[in-house]
């Protein structure tokens, strides 16, 4: 049996905000540059807003896409550069009918089954202090894990991921890897790394050890507007470690491999997600309780 | 069986203090990235006060753009303290950086004779806003962009002339820092000890003092601030040493200047009002 292993590519690169084709251009170069340092990673991982940045305010409006016109760009670029079939994961502002979302797309390109295969709407609009989503974009519904060529995936969205039941409910689906493209802003200097950097790490240490998963962090960098993005992508083991990180504010490419068959003997030594299953009947019954206090 | 060890953590509240070695490397970052990258100019333009405010964006710039690429100025008005430009000059001699010397008494007084009976605060703000015109002028002359210096304490104050040269800077990088973390800032980057230790002054009065003007130290009124504006409660402050007329005070000054933190008010009469409908963040171009 052929063991089961990928190569991610986590390419925390910095668009120029609103300059959608400039930033499709950016991320061709880089991926002529991959190919030209011999490098093919099976899976590329862009942040949230990879292509036009985080803070648009109303300029969603101006920039937002169809799921159907991003796959199609990114299929046109693929063609250009690439000459093996290529997954990639990116984050995006979706128009879809008259609405407007902050969406995920896993897509694949080339090959025999290409397509999209996932588009994820984030939950979690953070609307308080410096952010204003929920003023721009309308709330997606749920989390869903799906099929790849590279495992059962899910993907969250930033403030999707600071709820870990959104997390805990992909890995209840069968998600082996969880891509969670992002956009945080550096706050708070007071430590060795900025606070919001120590907590997402914390934060996706925790998910990836309780559910035995890997999570795929990639983190938009740069500056907009003052606010200095954080960067600090990063690749987390099922057994919590981080096992690659990127530097923050400016850009990175980050590749490694993703041995899914590591999964297991995590999921051995620290049962957690079996033991969840298990005791999952008796938690829905306390989360409908719960329910109660939702006015 | 030993001594029963008990550990029972004070409240000393929240820490101010930063990690000043990332605060510079951030700060480096923000000052390459909205000068050079988003506006295109590679050389900065300052006004050196004599101050620890203005030598600290100095210091930035040195390591943001290299020496060679930061033009301090200093602006004297004939009432202005001598310690001000001497210690203009030991500032900018410790970074290597040009000085110019541009004397805005006959700038002043030019329009001063025409207003006879001008109050000194008229005439300090006058100074203030003469200083403006320079840092913009010059920076046109020079290809260069004019650097705010304005720090987070005086801008929740509003301890400061509207629209002054620190205030105007198209990009001012210790806007979110309060006055103790300035400091902080620039016993990190090694400025010369006699802007750090001095007395803090706008320098438009004789003898005038920051501290004396706004009735609190700025290690006090930092604190306060911090706690306040992180939305602890009144009494909770006052747990942390601080007094009722300490805590009013600040929140007065702070709640009373909202409008000079404000681009000027527009009146709406549509739905796509600027910032108030119609908005775009500042960086946003198609």
């Amino acid at each position: 049996m052929q063991p089961r292993v990928f190569q991610v590519g986590i390419l925390q690169l910095k668009p120029s905000k609103g300059k959608r084709a400039q930033n499709l251009e950016h991320l061709k170069t880089v991926m002529q540059e991959l190919l030209s340092a011999g490098e093919k990673p099976d899976v590329l991982v862009l942040p949230e807003g990879a292509l036009t940045g985080y803070f648009l305010q109303g300029g969603v409006r101006e920039l937002a896409v169809t799921r159907d016109q991003l796959f199609e760009e990114l299929e046109d670029l693929w063609r250009e550069v690439w000459d093996a079939p290529l997954d990639v994961v990116i984050g995006f502002f979706e128009r879809s009918d008259n609405d407007y979302y902050n969406s995920g797309m896993y897509a694949q390109l080339g090959g025999e089954h290409a397509g999209i295969k996932h588009v994820h709407r984030k939950v979690f609009l953070p609307t308080y202090g410096v952010f204003d989503e929920e003023r721009y974009q309308s709330r997606g519904a749920g989390f869903e894990a799906f099929d790849t060529r590279f495992g059962k995936s899910a993907i969250v969205i930033c403030e999707d991921a600071w709820h870990t039941i959104t997390t805990t409910i992909c890995a209840l689906k069968g998600a082996e890897v969880i891509y969670i493209p992002s956009a945080s802003p550096v706050r708070n200097l007071e430590g060795e790394e900025p606070s919001n950097v120590r907590y997402w790490h914390n934060l996706v240490s925790g998910i990836a050890a309780e559910h035995g998963v890997f999570v795929v962090l990639s983190s938009l960098p740069g500056f907009e507007g003052g606010k200095g993005l954080m960067g600090a992508s990063a690749l987390f083991h099922p057994r919590g470690h981080i096992v690659a990180r990127a530097a923050i504010l400016e850009e990175a490419v980050l590749i490694s491999n993703i041995y899914l068959d590591e999964i297991q003997p995590a999921r051995y030594e620290n049962p957690l997600l079996s033991d969840l299953r298990a005791g999952l009947p008796g938690m829905i019954v306390s989360l409908e309780e719960a329910l109660k206090w939702v006015r | 069986m030993g001594a029963l060890t008990i550990i029972k953590p004070s409240n000393k509240g929240e820490s101010i203090d930063l990690n000043y070695a990332l605060v510079e490397q951030f700060l480096i970052e923000f000052l390459r990235e909205e000068v050079t990258r988003v506006k295109g100019f590679n050389k900065i333009v300052l006004g050196l006060s004599g101050g620890v405010d203005s030598a600290v964006v100095a210091a930035l710039g040195v390591k943001a753009f290299g020496a060679q690429n930061v033009i301090a100025i200093r602006m004297p008005h004939k009432m202005s303290s001598p310690s001000s430009l001497s210690d203009a000059v030991i500032v900018a001699e410790k970074l290597g950086i040009k000085l110019e010397t541009i004397d805005i008494t006959n700038m002043v007084e030019g329009y001063a004779q025409q207003v006879p009976g001008m109050s000194n605060r008229r005439k300090g703000n006058v100074m203030a806003r003469a200083r403006m015109i320079v840092g913009f002028d010059m920076a046109e002359a020079l290809g260069a962009l004019h650097l705010g210096t304005g720090n987070k304490t005086e801008r929740l104050f509003g301890y400061y002339t509207w629209h002054d040269i620190a205030d105007t800077g198209p990009v001012s990088p210790l806007g979110d820092l309060l006055k103790t973390q300035v400091w902080g800032l620039a016993k990190h980057l090694e400025l010369p000890e006699v802007v750090i230790s001095k007395a803090p002054s706008a320098d438009l009065e004789a003898n005038q003092t920051d501290e004396s003007d706004l009735g609190i130290t700025y290690a006090r009124a930092d604190v306060i601030i911090h706690h306040y504006l992180k939305a602890y409660s009144d009494h909770y402050i006052e747990s942390l040493g601080f007094t009722k007329d300490e805590i009013e005070l600040v929140k007065r000054k702070i709640n009373a200047t909202h409008w000079k933190r404000a681009l000027p008010i527009h009146a709406m009469v549509s739905s796509t009002a600027i910032h108030e409908f119609y908005l775009r963040p500042v960086d946003f171009r198609l």
